[in-house]
């Protein structure tokens, strides 16, 4: 076995990781558009939808409606963004930047956590969207340190999980037209068999059954304790935190077995 | 060992590459099919053959992109399945679409695969200087790549893939699409490496002119099959004299040179500069 040239392999491996989402997060400094473009669609439901919704009354129990409401479109921002990555992957393929990625020595796992990583950074910036957007609704958002914390950990753990799902939908569907029926095939469920936009126990008994195998859900049930005043979470904040962990790391498992394949 | 450089293998490395009864299937084709070769340190080696010839799938076998179906390869000395790390960091690799990331700057796309290696940070700087010097890129470094030339691309990615210092460099048809002009700038480039880093060159071309001024040793694939191996010039000795590659190329595979795969890599290489 040949020595390695890095100082440890821990760190080498955090180079690695880093590589690659400083790579991704370059693009965005050149390309600031995006983040503006993607302002769009949460403002759409906060200002249309929510001003509709919070007509009808106790649809979210004694919470304001839009309250209700923000945290559970901040998810959704989260999950658009990071579902976008398995079609990027896919185009990096048919390009063959890919490539480069995969001659390299890094560790498969380096390679799908870098993309998480920038992921959650992404996500991030859909936070200050949606945290501006509330403050002009009036909503009651919570600038306390410990819960802008607690929001940044959800919200880059949501991203990251989602973006390694959409990694492991673009190694199994492989073209870029089979992605966009599966994206939408994907979101859409995920978002509304979700508390994103109304309560569970509004649902039928099924479909609270599939939301509770849901990872937005958990996520939502985090982001909705820290990201309001008064907020609560129904399901417990350890085990939002517990379930997202435990469903991101078997993610970046079965991405790394199938990443490699995309080179192929 | 210093910092940074490629590994050293614990068994000899009297040959560069050496693969035995390598092949690769997929479904009832045989993209590659019992191929043993060798190349030797320091020399410029080609694969040439027409599109389909297998020449691509062998290629991403040895840079452990592809398990082999059966048989087996040892590059830089080490065994591609059994130690695809040790081979990943001995080879450089330049693929045959555009692998630079045309959203990042040239310095961005070196910055990242410096990292990717694990160059020491002390010296990632000087390390992409050299290599930006050494292309003739210094000066479009902060540019973004979407805005190249095809020929600075190439460049580019030479750059990239030669940066941890490896031993092989792997180039999968390294001027499709270029223009003369950058066509020979590569060439010069490829040649250059060999002399100043004793860097063993590994390339697929389907340019016969290509595979006569620039390679020492060529193999000519068919149908997954390695034809015949030799010098360019004892390659058209044996098949006659005034014997060109071309006729060296239609005498083995019994195919006229100009098939049409090269026009079409040609092109899929341009739609690919586009929409990069």
């Amino acid at each position: 076995m040949a020595k390695y040239a890095g100082i440890s392999p821990v760190t080498d491996y955090a180079t690695q990781v880093l590589a690659v989402a400083d790579a991704e997060l370059s693009k965005l400094r050149h390309d600031p558009m995006e983040l503006l473009s993607r302002a769009v669609q949460p403002a759409l439901w906060l200002v249309l939808f929510g001003q509709v919704m919070a007509q009808v009354r106790g649809l979210a129990g004694d919470i304001n409606y839009l309250d209700f409401l923000a945290p559970g479109i901040l998810a959704q921002s989260v999950l658009f963004v990071a579902i976008f990555y398995g079609i990027a992957a896919i185009w990096e393929r048919d390009l063959g930047v890919l490539h480069r990625y995969l001659v390299s020595p890094a560790p498969r796992t380096a390679l799908v956590l870098g993309k998480a990583l920038s992921s959650g950074v992404r996500g991030l910036s859909q936070a200050v969207v949606v945290y501006v957007l509330s403050f002009v609704l009036g909503i009651q958002v919570s600038l306390e340190p410990r819960h802008v914390l607690g929001v940044i950990a959800f919200i880059a753990l949501g991203s990251a999980l989602f973006c390694t799902l959409s990694l492991i939908v673009a190694c199994i569907v492989r073209t870029r037209e089979r992605f966009m029926g599966i994206g939408q095939m994907l979101t859409m469920p995920i978002f509304f068999a979700s508390n994103a936009i109304y309560p569970i126990r509004l649902m039928p008994l099924w479909l609270q059954a599939i939301s509770r195998l849901n990872p937005l859900t958990y996520e939502v049930d985090g982001l909705r304790a820290f990201m309001l005043r008064n907020g609560v979470s129904t399901i417990g904040i350890g085990l939002d935190f517990l379930v997202l962990i435990a469903t991101f790391t078997a993610l970046v498992a079965i991405a790394a077995r199938l990443y490699p394949r995309m080179g192929e | 060992m210093p910092d940074g450089a490629a590994p050293t293998p614990s068994s000899g490395t009297d040959v560069a590459v050496s693969t035995s009864a390598l092949s690769r299937r997929f479904g009832d084709l045989v993209a590659v099919n019992n191929v043993s070769l060798s190349v030797l340190p320091g020399e410029i080696f080609g694969l040439i053959g027409s599109n389909g010839a297998g020449k691509s799938t062998l290629i991403k076998m040895l840079t452990t992109l592809l398990p082999p179906s059966s048989g087996g390869a040892r590059v830089a000395g080490f065994d591609i399945i059994g130690e695809p790390g040790q081979v990943r960091r001995s080879i450089g690799y330049v693929p045959q679409m555009l692998s630079a990331d045309g959203a990042l700057t040239g310095y961005e796309n070196l910055l990242l695969s410096a990292r990717l290696y694990v160059i020491p940070r002390r010296e990632r700087a000087d390390r992409i200087a050299e290599a930006l010097a050494m292309m003739n890129l210094t000066r479009d470094a902060d540019r973004l790549v979407q805005h190249y030339s095809g020929g600075m691309i190439r460049r580019l990615e030479i750059a990239q893939s030669m940066l941890h210092r490896p031993k092989i460099l792997v180039m999968d048809e390294p001027t499709v699409g270029l223009d003369p002009l950058a066509r020979h700038a590569v060439w010069d480039d490829i040649r250059t490496l060999r002399e100043t880093r004793r860097m063993t060159i590994l390339l697929t071309t389907h340019d016969m002119e290509e595979a006569d001024e620039l390679c020492d040793r060529l193999a000519l694939m068919h149908h997954g099959r390695i034809e015949v191996i030799g010098a360019p010039a004892e390659l058209k000795r044996q098949v006659g004299p005034e014997a060109t590659l071309d006729d060296v190329f239609a005498h083995f595979t019994g195919l006229d040179i100009e098939a049409e795969g090269y026009r079409q890599a040609r092109e899929a290489r341009r739609s690919a500069r586009e929409h990069g």
